[in-house]
């Protein structure tokens, strides 16, 4: 193997701050390198660095030397850059819808790149050869692909477009920007899977840049860990994951696998958004477990002397650690089902003789979506979907983008109209009931949005947000819950009449579940509450929402894409396609020992971060 | 605003995007002033400042008339000469501030009053179908010029500067109904919409709450280039004699009374004309700084 791309104290500044504090990477030829990092790590910055394509107000120091030109890619200037991108240098990027022309059809813009590096042969010829890229990629009917435009094709279909692109000239290297982070999982699996094939059989490197260590496991020779523009660990692999070196990488390896420790619950990294120095102190992070559940049992005995950052500063803190590994009076686990293949309605999580507190009965929700000329077409986001929720119960609900388990969640809390069906919440109906009698829902059951950036009013003072759904209360009291609510996310008091945007990504969500929580509802529903969240942050919020199910006596219906995250949530899952459930049981069952071919098909198709000590 | 303009400039930036957020590289940063802004504020204060200073003072009497010394060019006595009744053009001018800046203000707040009632009550009804008729209805009102309805009101109530103020903010009360709009349908397609109703709050709480503090930044471009039309439309009419009647001072009628004597006395024609385009011209730039100052786009990455 010989070296291919030589980076040595790269350096990005913006104007007086510097964002990149001097990293220094090597790509052997053929050898796939995870870059990995949090947001704000800087992972995407050296991508662009190294292409030229750095935003104008950013400078670019150091060296990046690519084996067999002469001159340093930093200062190659925009043109000498152009003539490489795309013919030895190549990217991918995370979103292929905005990385795509819309208006020009997916071949000639794979012709395209044919041709301006250099392609003999013509534009006949070209777009033959676009066909066969576009076949490469495993694209069905790849004629017809060819002529079709962006937005006719589905999301994995056009990050397949991309990858025909990028590999078109055989590039000596690819860089890749997260290109599976806006896919579901099944599709992630088989766009990685041809990722790795195309760059093996071109012997490609590839830099491949992520947050999520369960893909760089399955797909990557060596990683380098980067936090807050700095190399905090790099090397292969199976050191790196079995024996991080430091601290940093040990924690961002056990939040990744949602280790828990001792007492059940999920380890935790104090304070990690906030440091802006390269290096943590180990007195910072609370574990040291590893990424395996077996190191479990030798984290307990640190975990205990750090106190996690979620815990209310209260004595209600006490009353959580207590109750934490075996929640008292846990319902009773429903059975595992599967779908049946008669026609006849089937309620899952189901016990006869129980009243259950959420009562879904043979749902439906069509949207008929006009058409200009002709008939208007019916799509079914919901299909007669029936399953129950006991008190105290912890249901999740997994299932891909489409699935329609968002829709799901909005007929539920009465955001949106049932076509047919009933939703019972504690016995009381609320399909078909106009919006302005359903107080009494907004007292039972409150949301908590996936995207805490957007549920958030910007305009809004945080007391304000918070106290939004509390009717008919004085301002005094008011303030009081807010404060007590806040107190009880772990945010300070001092947040009360301070703006949304002040706040990072995990302390935005901690407001909205104050929000969420503020009427004392007995129903929590979260949809995909902690899918925006950096990993590190991610544990401390569904150890929040945890202990907030245990200390209020919610219930819990938790919609998410991430299979982990359910299987460390909840106890009872349901799983959702094609706007039906499909199979229903307890967690560890239905993981375990998946009954329907698409659970199945999910399960094994989740990247795991567990393959990688194997 | 002084909440507006203390916000976004704190952010921490990058920091605390989300994982599925945009990473390609910095932000422009907002910045406090730019140009635009510099030039339309100081252009639009000079003329306020005028406006209030003729309250009180102007060289002249302005309505005072002096048949022996009419057409004169610019002296000492009379800084910019004197019009075809002998009375001082400078003390017009400056007295002249006052009916156009008041036209303005009248008649956006009467645009802003029609509208963005109009405009939320538009998006947030689009669903129903009635918002499709509200902003038909809107269509028809934006199709009828507002010189029209000046004409069709002064001919009824007879010629004032109340016509004028009402019927042009009737006219550009269309536009403001399509910006309100189409910020609110924005601000309804947010999460913090949907949190709003999942809270138990109704479209008025919603609508005070959430959509005019997000929307205000985007009326306040309008109404500043709305600003500018009035005090153009204002002119106009002054000029038909549609507008202010005489004798109080006016901008577009000192026009008219020019036209008569453009080959005697020329810069009497100039110094009108240079007043409105200088206000226009201020309106325009304040109301190009504030877009870019206030760019919604911006607030909602912050």
């Amino acid at each position: 193997m010989s070296t291919l791309l030589q980076v040595s104290g790269l350096r990005v500044q913006s104007g007086p701050r510097e964002l990149l504090h001097g990293i220094d990477l090597r790509v052997e030829r053929g050898e796939r390198v995870g870059l990995i990092g949090e947001s704000g790590s800087g992972k995407t910055l050296t991508l662009l660095a190294l292409m030229g394509l750095l935003p104008e107000a950013l400078r670019a120091t150091g060296a990046a030397r690519l084996d067999g030109e002469d001159r340093d890619l930093l200062t190659l200037g925009d043109r000498a850059s152009a003539r490489l991108r795309g013919r030895r240098v190549s990217m991918v990027f995370q979103e292929p819808m905005t990385a795509l022309d819309p208006l020009l059809p997916v071949g000639r813009q794979v012709a395209e790149i044919l041709t301006l590096h250099g392609f003999a042969g013509g534009a006949r010829a070209a777009r033959g050869r676009s066909v066969e890229l576009l076949d490469g990629v495993g694209l069905p009917d790849p004629g017809a692909a060819a002529r079709a435009y962006p937005h006719e094709l589905s999301g994995g279909q056009r990050q397949r477009v991309m990858l025909a692109m990028a590999m078109a000239n055989t590039p000596d290297l690819l860089l890749a920007d997260e290109p599976t982070t806006a896919l579901d999982v099944t599709v992630q699996r088989r766009v990685l899977d041809l990722m790795r094939e195309q760059v093996a059989r071109s012997g490609t490197s590839l830099v491949f840049v992520t947050h999520d260590l369960g893909i760089v496991a399955d797909l990557c020779d060596r990683v380098v860990i980067l936090r807050d523009g700095a190399v905090v660990e790099e090397g292969p692999l199976d050191r790196v994951f079995s024996a991080p070196q430091h601290p940093y990488t040990r924690s961002l390896l056990a939040v990744s696998a949602l280790a828990t420790d001792a007492r059940g619950r999920l380890v935790t990294v104090v304070d990690l958004g906030s440091g802006t120095t390269g290096a943590v102190s180990t007195g910072a992070v609370s574990t040291g477990a590893g990424m395996t559940g077996a190191a479990t049992a030798a984290a307990g005995t640190q975990a205990t002397g750090a106190v996690p950052a979620t815990t209310p500063a209260d004595g209600s803190a006490d009353a959580v650690v207590v109750t934490a590994p075996g929640r008292p009076a846990a319902p009773q686990p429903g059975p595992h089902e599967v779908l049946p293949d008669q026609a006849a309605p089937h309620v899952f999580n189901h016990l006869p003789g129980d009243a259950p507190l959420l009562a879904v009965a043979e749902l439906r929700r069509t949207y008929v979506r006009p058409h200009r000329i002709g008939r208007a077409t019916h799509v079914q986001a919901v299909r007669d979907v029936s399953f129950e929720v006991r008190e105290g119960q912890r249901f999740g609900v997994v299932g891909e983008s489409g699935s329609g388990k968002s829709t799901l969640l909005r007929l539920v809390t009465g955001l949106d109209q049932a076509t047919a069906g009933s939703v019972r919440i504690g016995g009381r109906e609320v399909v078909g009931t106009p919006e302005r009698a359903l107080g009494w829902l907004r007292r039972t059951a409150q949301i908590v949005f996936q995207d805490p950036m957007g549920s958030l009013d910007p305009r809004m003072r945080i007391a304000e947000v918070v106290t939004e759904p509390l009717r008919g209360v004085g301002a005094d009291e008011r303030r009081a819950r807010a404060a007590e609510v806040l107190d009880a996310v772990g945010l300070p008091a001092t947040a009360l009449d301070r703006y949304p945007h002040q706040f990072s990504g995990g302390q935005r969500q901690r407001i909205a579940i104050a929000r969420a929580v503020v009427t004392r509802p007995q129903l929590l529903v979260a949809d995909e509450a902690v899918s925006s969240l950096d990993v590190s942050v991610r544990a401390q919020v569904l150890n929040l929402l945890s202990d907030l199910a245990d200390e209020y006596g919610l219930t819990l219906l938790f919609v998410s894409h991430d299979l982990a995250v359910v299987r460390r949530t909840c106890d009872t899952v349901a799983v959702m396609n094609e706007g039906r459930i499909v199979e229903c049981g307890p967690t560890d069952q239905v993981y375990e020992h998946p009954l329907h071919p698409y659970t199945a098909e999910l399960v094994a198709a989740a990247p795991r971060l567990r393959a990688a000590g194997a | 605003m002084s909440a507006t303009t203390s916000g976004p400039g704190t952010t921490s930036g990058r920091g605390t995007t989300s994982g599925r957020g945009t990473t390609s590289g910095g932000r422009p940063t907002t910045r406090r002033w730019n140009a635009p802004l510099l030039v339309g504020a100081v252009m639009v204060a000079a003329v306020v400042l005028i406006g209030l200073v003729s309250l009180v003072w102007t060289p002249h009497d302005p309505l005072v008339t002096d048949p022996l010394h009419r057409l004169q060019g610019p002296s000492p006595a009379h800084w910019l000469g004197t019009d075809g009744l002998g009375r001082d053009a400078a003390s017009m001018l400056i007295a002249g501030t006052r009916v156009p800046l008041l036209v303005g203000l009248v008649a956006v707040l009467i645009s802003l009053v029609l509208g963005v009632p109009f405009g939320i009550a538009a998006a947030m009804t689009r669903q129903g179908g009635a918002g499709l008729w509200l902003m038909r209805w809107n269509d028809v009102v934006q199709a009828f010029p507002a010189l029209l309805l000046a004409m069709v009101l002064a001919a009824v109530r007879g010629p004032s500067t109340w016509t004028a103020m009402v019927a042009l903010g009737i006219g550009a009360a269309p536009g403001f109904v399509r910006v309100t709009r189409a910020g609110t349908l924005q601000v309804l397609s947010r999460e913090y919409a949907l949190a709003a109703r999942a809270a138990g709050r109704g479209p008025l709480y919603t609508a005070v709450r959430h959509v005019l503090p997000n929307v205000r930044s985007m009326l306040i471009v309008q109404a500043s280039v709305g600003f500018a039309l009035a005090v153009l439309a204002e002119a106009a009419l002054s000029y038909l004699g549609l507008g202010t009647p005489p004798p109080t001072p006016s901008w577009g009628r000192m026009l008219q009374d020019a036209q008569a004597f453009l080959y005697v006395q020329p810069l009497l024609i100039v110094w009108p004309g240079v007043a409105i385009a200088w206000t226009v011209l201020g309106f325009n730039l304040l109301g190009d700084g504030l877009r870019d100052r206030l760019d919604p786009r911006l607030e909602a990455a912050a």
